[in-house]
């Protein structure tokens, strides 16, 4: 199976639906860190929650890569892809 | 940017943490009177939050040794294995750790900490993969960071998504390393070996088990996990600490790989910092006698583990999932942890307060350890002295007496 680019990035933003600032909405460009209210454990718990949707490993050393929520639904993709 | 802007967020949550007046990150033993107790704010302490399992600290074979190589050896090393040379007593350490879990070769560090950082790092090759427990120590996390292997967390004590992150690399060249903890630290819960290693098999991949926790605890002959689950032969690296059950400081791994010295001259937490000086290598040495020569230490431990284990959940806490000598107490929130911790100590019982981002799942845990020194009467009061606190703070319904 391949996923789409929107069905991953419609997957990414909904894991990050609760960490999102009250009157604000995540886009493509949403800074992960700076941007949304999640910390660095939330972080690493929901990478696992996507590797599990998808069915991929997101190597922990591509984490410091990842700066927003396009990037990380790009890395998910690109993963799955192999 | 301030240089210390970056911390604002911790100095916050610190300060948070501060305001009840006591910090339980920086706790002064005033004076510590055996392996239980201590002088603490000036008033008596039973000190439940420790890791000595085997109250090693104050032996007398092992005082005794220190004191002698002290005498004779000097107070330090003054420099590193490879560059100012070994000791005897040292090598006799190697040898005896070697002896201890029937392997051929054994290498001593100066910390646990880098006896993680010096293995896994240096066994890693760019083109390799480390596969490392979620939950591990952050000595595991800092050693992967020192490499260019590629690092893949799974879900904690999980063999069968361990499995599956094998599976997905099943035919992608580069050795796979499986890093796992014998005992966890923080919740006190084993893992699950057995399966773990036929996995291992299945993958041809490695295992690397962090016994710090285990080692003169848990097996026929004390030498961890991997022992009581019957699996030695499949550990491909036993880490471990002498800063635990052996009462000291410094670490150590054992392997049969037969070109396992060559990590001597490549190994940089081991190459670049000074050796243990003597006194603590011979204390060390001295305290491993005593785990092989005394196994009844083991046997009160485990009794001990489950008076206190077994007493504390009597009284409806709820603890960590396994019995073990790391006995978390979980506490719905931080605060109330906090005011549980501090309510403690004043009523002369230290444990360790354990919050998140440090703890598993967000967790906030009162972590006791259990010692094999511990008396039954220290061990009721300690278990008297939680219980009135969970209820004072709202946490149990009935204090002690009334729960029995």
């Amino acid at each position: 199976m391949t996923a789409t680019e929107d069905e991953v990035f419609s997957a990414v933003t909904t894991a990050l639906g609760p960490y999102c600032k009250e009157g604000t909405s995540i886009t493509a460009e949403t800074d992960i860190s700076q941007d949304l209210t999640l910390d660095s454990v939330a972080m690493l718990d929901l990478l696992m929650e996507l590797e599990e949707k998808f069915d991929v490993s997101i190597p922990l050393n591509l984490v410091p890569e990842i700066r927003t929520v396009g990037e990380l639904a790009e890395t998910v993709r690109r993963l799955k892809e192999g | 940017m301030a240089l210390f802007d970056q911390f604002q967020d911790l100095i916050r949550a610190h300060s948070a943490v501060t305001a009840i007046g006591a910090d339980p990150f920086g706790v002064k033993m005033e004076r510590v009177v055996s392996p239980t107790e201590a002088i603490v704010e000036g008033r008596p302490t039973i000190l439940v939050g420790t890791n000595n399992y085997l109250g090693l600290t104050f032996e007398p074979s092992c005082v005794a040794a220190a004191v002698d190589a002290l005498e004779e050896q000097g107070t330090g090393t003054t420099g590193s294995r490879i560059a100012n040379g070994s000791y005897g007593g040292h090598t006799g350490l190697e040898e005896a750790l070697a002896r201890f879990y029937g392997r051929r070769s054994a290498m001593v560090f100066t910390t646990g900490y880098q006896a993680n950082l010096g293995i896994i790092s240096t066994i890693a090759g760019a083109k390799d993969y480390l596969i490392i427990d979620a939950d591990s120590h952050a000595s595991i996390y800092d050693a992967c960071k020192m490499t260019s292997a590629t690092v893949i967390r799974f879900k904690h004590n999980d063999p069968a998504d361990l499995d599956k992150r094998l599976q997905r690399l099943a035919g992608t060249p580069g050795n796979k390393i499986i890093v796992v903890e014998g005992i966890y630290s923080m919740l006190g819960d084993q893992a699950p070996l057995a399966e773990m290693a036929a996995i291992k098999r299945t993958h041809g991949a490695y295992l690397v088990v962090d016994e710090a926790h285990s080692m003169g605890v848990i097996g026929d002959k004390g030498r961890g996990v991997a022992e009581a689950a019957g699996v030695e032969a499949d550990v491909d690296f036993i880490v471990g600490t002498f800063s635990k059950s052996l009462g000291a400081i410094g670490g150590f791994c054992v392997s049969d790989h037969p070109e396992f010295d060559i990590l001597r001259v490549r190994c940089r937490p081991y190459m670049f910092t000074a050796s243990l000086p003597p006194s603590i290598v011979a204390s060390v040495t001295a305290a491993l006698a005593v785990v092989e020569r005394r196994p009844e230490l083991r046997a009160r431990l485990w009794a001990n583990v489950s008076t206190l284990y077994d007493g504390l959940k009597r009284h409806g806490l709820s603890l960590g999932p396994q019995k073990g000598p790391v006995v978390a107490v979980h506490l719905p929130t931080p605060e109330l942890a906090v005011a549980a911790w501090q309510a403690l100590l004043k009523s002369g019982v230290y444990v360790n307060l354990a919050l998140p981002p440090a703890t598993p799942n967000g967790a906030s845990l009162l972590r006791c350890s259990v010692c094999a020194a511990h008396s039954r009467h220290q061990l009721e009061r300690v278990i008297e002295t939680i219980t009135d606190v969970a209820y004072q703070i709202g946490v149990l319904s009935e204090p002690a007496q009334a729960a029995g």
